[in-house]
């Protein structure tokens, strides 16, 4: 299978019997190959049934969804399902099967050899940060992470070029959430998958996403578009809220210190306050705030100062 | 029959105990094993099997029939209950007018008890496989057939096990009625031996020690089975 596939969708319609709202409505998206788009909004945005439609788990009744070029309903659902993985919240393996049988399940369907899904799962738990013993071991000997990361190994499994990602982390508690948050950005960097991914945190979608798609109740679309650019000029009020109103430090979060034009160093005290040059620059300016100092001194992996941040550059990142 | 003795005509040339009624006589089983024992234990197994056999096959096709189309579910599953409370010995007498007094008389309605408590086991288990299992066997591309083979039916073993071990314990127990038939089971010396003017109790109390016997080890087996097949649960 192909490394990454672009995915649209195209004036996608659904409304349920007996149901007065559209539970989607003209959704239109392009999501180019090999991006991280996450779907984000308040419950009844229909964001969930649009994730399920590219597998076709939920019909649409208008519009169309392409997946590079194809429409989805170009193939038998089960042939289109077996080239796109799916990873849902309660992960749903099979309590049956091993750790090993459950990743397997995808290749065993479209006829590998056993000599290459045994390679394939050796190279699947070490990407999601298991131990090889680990695949004789059943699900329900797992931990909550632990049976995240097969889930997601089972959804790579036969390689394929889209991934789907139904709320995956949110039944985590936040610190296994947030490291496999960072996992599957680095995930993401070594696989080249286009992934679209849905939850209702928005935290979570600024982190995740290379496009954030906000949708608003009666599926609609409010705003498609960068974290940073959706951070800076919300599309519209419902938007605004959405994001909350800490917006400029949220912006901030995502940038690093070391990306963003320093000023010199001159004379710093021997007790000024000191930040890395991983750190991002919201937390550089949660420190000037907390020293009143002015300006806050950076400094590279060596302990070499790199430059000073002050408060005035903060603010004119903002601006850009 | 021949009387040779007073109190115990059938087995005239037993020893003291035997004559004299003790409690227990293990002579009187050690003697008659071959001949009494034995044959009607061996009986008592094939009805058991070949009851619990058809009666699984026939649950089994009607559990994936309803599990397919619901609605069948409920009629089905009134029908099974209003089996199982016919009692046995009408369940007999009203088959004796069709198949006479055969083997089929008597299985008949140890099939029909044995389907009775192994359908809503298997349908129960065919629907113990949670929903996002489901979902996430229907997300990743299986048919409705291999969901069935490779999910549904493995996830359904531990409660069809459960059915089966009460199935096997109540025909092997209900088995015993079979002797109301004719020369069948465990159940024959039994009502033989309490036939007699006095009843002989060491052939009613070997042939009901068999009965358990018999009962516990069918389970047992079932147990080692389920062991081997379920590895999954802790």
């Amino acid at each position: 299978m192909s490394a990454a596939a672009e995915i649209v969708f195209d004036r996608v319609s659904k409304r349920y019997p007996g149901r007065e709202e559209h539970a989607l409505h003209e959704l239109s998206l392009a999501i180019p190959a090999g991006e991280f788009c996450v779907l984000v909004g308040p419950s009844g945005g229909g964001k969930t049934t649009a994730l399920k439609m590219v597998n076709r788990l939920v019909t649409f009744d208008e519009g169309d969804i392409r997946i590079d070029g194809r429409s989805v309903r170009e193939l038998p659902a089960v042939e289109l399902r077996r080239e796109i993985g799916y990873v849902i919240q309660q992960v749903g393996l099979f309590p049956h099967m091993t750790v090993a049988g459950n990743i397997a399940t995808v290749p065993k369907l479209v006829g590998w050899d056993k000599a290459r899904i045994r390679a394939r799962i050796a190279e699947l738990l070490d990407l999601v940060g298991l131990d090889e013993s680990d695949g004789a071991r059943y699900p329900a000997q797992l931990s909550g992470g632990q049976r995240q990361r097969v889930g997601l190994a089972r959804a790579l499994a036969a390689d394929p070029p889209v991934l789907l990602m139904d709320e995956p982390f949110g039944a985590l508690d936040p610190i296994t959430r947030a490291r496999l948050q960072q996992e599957l950005r680095r995930l993401h960097h070594e696989v080249e998958k286009t992934i679209i991914f849905v939850t209702h945190d928005i935290d979570e979608a600024i982190t995740m996403g290379d496009r954030i798609a906000i949708l608003r109740q009666g599926g609609t679309l409010a705003q498609y578009d960068t974290p940073d650019a959706i951070l800076a000029h919300p599309a519209d009020e419902f938007v605004e809220r959405f994001i909350g109103e800490d917006r400029a430090l949220r912006r901030l979060a995502l940038r690093r210190v070391g990306d963003v034009p320093l000023g010199p160093v001159h004379g710093q005290s021997p007790d000024g306050a000191t930040v890395a040059v991983t750190a991002t620059v919201r937390n550089a300016v949660s420190l000037l705030l907390e020293t009143g100092k002015g300006e806050v001194l950076v400094v590279g992996d060596d302990g070499v100062p790199a430059g000073v941040l002050t408060l005035e550059e903060a603010t004119a990142l903002l601006r850009s | 029959m021949t009387a040779a003795g007073p109190v115990i005509p059938n087995f005239g040339h037993g020893s003291a105990c035997v004559t004299g009624d003790h409690l227990f006589c293990w002579d009187w089983v050690r003697d008659h094993w071959g001949d009494t024992l034995e044959p009607h234990l061996v009986q008592h197994v094939e009805l058991t099997l070949i009851a619990v056999s058809i009666g699984f096959a026939i649950a089994f096709a009607l559990a994936l029939l309803t599990h397919r189309i619901r609605v069948l579910d409920h009629p089905v599953a009134i029908v099974a209950g209003l089996i199982y409370t016919i009692p046995s010995l009408v369940a007999f007498q009203l088959l004796i007018a069709y198949s006479g007094l055969s083997t089929t008389t008597v299985v008949i309605p140890l099939v029909g008890y044995s389907l009775v408590i192994l359908y809503p086991n298997i349908v129960a288990g065919l629907r113990a496989a949670p929903p996002e299992v489901l979902e996430a066997a229907r997300g990743m591309g299986l048919t409705q057939r291999q969901l069935l083979t490779r999910v549904e039916l493995p996830l359904a073993l531990p409660a069809i096990f459960g059915g089966l071990r009460i199935a096997v314990v109540s025909t092997v127990a209900i088995g015993t009625v079979a002797a109301l038939v004719g020369d069948r089971g465990l159940g024959y010396p039994i009502f033989q031996a309490m036939g007699l003017p006095t009843p002989f109790r060491t052939e009613i109390y070997a042939a009901g020690a068999l009965v358990v016997a018999l009962a516990l080890s069918l389970d047992l087996i079932l147990v080692a089975a389920r062991r081997s097949l379920v590895r999954w649960t802790r």
